[in-house]
């Protein structure tokens, strides 16, 4: 669970997160929407700690994580798994040296132990036969896969994308959506997601945060988003076609039965 | 203001940079690596202003001190002092700021800019000491290296130009190198080339972690970077020459 209580921040005077409470469920895909330039990326860099806040309080469950010091902010990043907007693999390392990073600089484990959870990881996501390809040699979609392999090669209990499917088809984006989701279930994770795609909200978004403007805006689940009361919040679902297909189709379902 | 401010971050990163490695083993690979990328793939370049400059001062001397009460091994003499004093170590500093330097800064400022630099430090990685400290080990012990190359093939220049072109007798030109030599300014031109080596890699290791924005900015970035660590080097020149030869 990650909570956050009356969370500021402001850039030069100018304030991005505004008052900012919320609560992100363990073992859910928690999602935080909202239009370009609303927030999004800066709360979740604000939640790990690469952005100082101005005020408020971050829970990481029991600990205060906004008042670790630096050694303790560095332990607690083992438990830390981060999806980047653009992969953020390191362009001079392979996919297999990318993933084995973290081992490689904070477990003792032997080089067999090592290219065993490398392995693991990367059959994870689907991706064979790619470990000594460079970044460059790699399509949009598998720099998202090695980048999530890279995250939970040391078995994170925290995981933060940053709008993992970003510039993908729709059937890779829904791989990969999915592909976060029973990594999330299955080792019982607290995921964070930042996205502005109502496919995936519709998909995966059993925890909605809507952020606009700096603000929390609506909270619910992806059953209720379709019929939520806001104005802002249905400019933007409806945005998309697809949304307002759904629409259609549920209610179309509801007022049969 | 913007000085102090400059120099604060800058000894700020530098005590990010010398804290505590993670693993050592990781970090020998990485010294290793880095030796080959900044060091060894410059001997091309040093070698060859070397050559260049060491036969166009035999030239110059040979030429402009044309009198009956200068003795002519003077010019090999004053060839070898000049290579070792300033133009092996100084000289090819700045050659170097301009290559290593630029790559260096544009290698981590694009790291930064696509937050590759964010992502070792969410990893829980000491981002500055793993980027920096590697190639700053890696340049101190090889720059003299290349010092000490520099300073054979200069010489060696002057010696094939006195044969190429007869501008002077090439046993005059050796007895010239060997004339009163003292080995303390080997090792003055050595530690200055490592201080040097420590000014690029670290300045430049500065501009490239603190850049931002997109790709103007980092190769702004990168052109500061050789701009500050030529200037430093030249104000060091001095300092160390102070230091060192006069003090
Ligand atoms: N480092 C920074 N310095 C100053 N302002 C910033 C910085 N980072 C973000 N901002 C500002 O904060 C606001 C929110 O940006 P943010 O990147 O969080 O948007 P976003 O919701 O992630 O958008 P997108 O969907 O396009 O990624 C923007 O107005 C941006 O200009
Ligand atoms: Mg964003």
């Amino acid at each position: 669970m990650i909570r956050t209580e009356h969370l500021f921040k402001s850039f030069d005077g100018r304030v991005v997160l505004n008052d900012i409470s919320v609560e992100f469920d363990q073992g859910k895909t928690n999602l935080i929407i909202g239009q370009s330039g609303s927030g999004k990326t800066v709360l979740l860099k604000c939640l790990v700690g690469l952005h100082q806040i101005d005020s408020g309080s971050i829970y990481y469950d029991d600990t205060l994580f906004s008042a670790l010091n630096f050694r303790e902010l560095k332990q607690i990043r083992r438990d830390i798994g981060m999806i980047f907007q653009g992969g953020a693999l390191l362009d001079s390392s392979t996919v297999e040296e990318n993933v084995r990073l973290p081992l490689d600089l904070f477990t003792n484990q032997s080089a067999k132990e090592k290219r065993d959870r490398v392995d693991f990881c990367l059959d994870r996501v689907n991706l064979e036969n790619a470990n000594k390809l460079y970044p460059a040699e790699l399509s949009g979609g598998m720099i998202k896969r090695v980048a999530i392999a890279r995250a939970i090669v040391m078995n994170p209990k925290y995981l933060f994308c940053d709008e993992p499917n970003s510039g993908l088809d729709p059937m890779t984006s829904i791989v990969i959506d999915n592909l976060i989701k029973e990594i999330t279930e299955e080792y019982s994770i607290t995921t964070i997601i930042n996205t502005h795609d109502m496919n995936s909200v519709l998909e995966i978004g059993e925890k909605i945060m809507y952020i606009h403007d700096g603000k929390k805006w609506w909270e619910g689940t992806k059953h209720d988003i379709l019929h939520a009361d806001n104005k802002e919040l249905n400019e933007f679902v409806f945005a998309s076609a697809m949304a307002k297909r759904a629409r259609e189709v549920v209610d179309h379902g509801s007022a049969r039965s | 203001m913007q000085f102090f401010d400059f120099i604060g971050r800058y000894f700020i990163l530098m005590s990010k940079v010398f804290s505590r490695p993670e693993k050592r083993k990781i970090y020998r690979s990485r010294i290793m690596f880095e030796m080959e990328a900044l060091g060894l793939n410059s001997i091309g370049i040093a070698a060859i202003i070397s050559v260049f400059m060491g036969a166009v001062v035999t030239l110059q001397m040979s030429i402009n001190l044309e009198s009956p009460f200068i003795p002519r091994y003077l010019i090999g003499y004053a060839t070898r002092e000049t290579m070792i004093l300033e133009f092996s170590s100084t000289v090819v500093a700045l050659i170097l700021a301009g290559k290593v330097g630029s790559n260096i800064a544009s290698e981590i400022g694009t790291m930064r800019i696509t937050e590759q630099i964010d992502a070792l430090e969410i990893m829980g990685v000491n981002s500055a000491s793993y980027l920096i400290l590697p190639k700053i080990v890696a340049t101190v012990l090889f720059f003299p290296f290349l010092t000490i190359l520099s300073i054979l093939i200069g010489t060696a220049g002057g010696y094939l130009i006195a044969i190429f072109t007869g501008v002077m007798n090439p046993s005059d030109y050796v007895e010239g190198l060997m004339y009163s030599f003292k080995t303390f300014s080997i090792w003055y031109s050595l530690i200055k080339m490592a201080f040097y080596a420590l000014l690029i890699t670290s300045i430049s290791g500065f501009y490239g972690y603190f850049a931002k924005g997109n790709s103007l900015e980092v190769g702004r970035s990168s052109t500061k970077a050789v701009v500050v660590s030529s200037v430093m080097i030249l104000i060091f020149d001095l300092i160390l020459t102070q230091l060192l030869l006069i003090a």
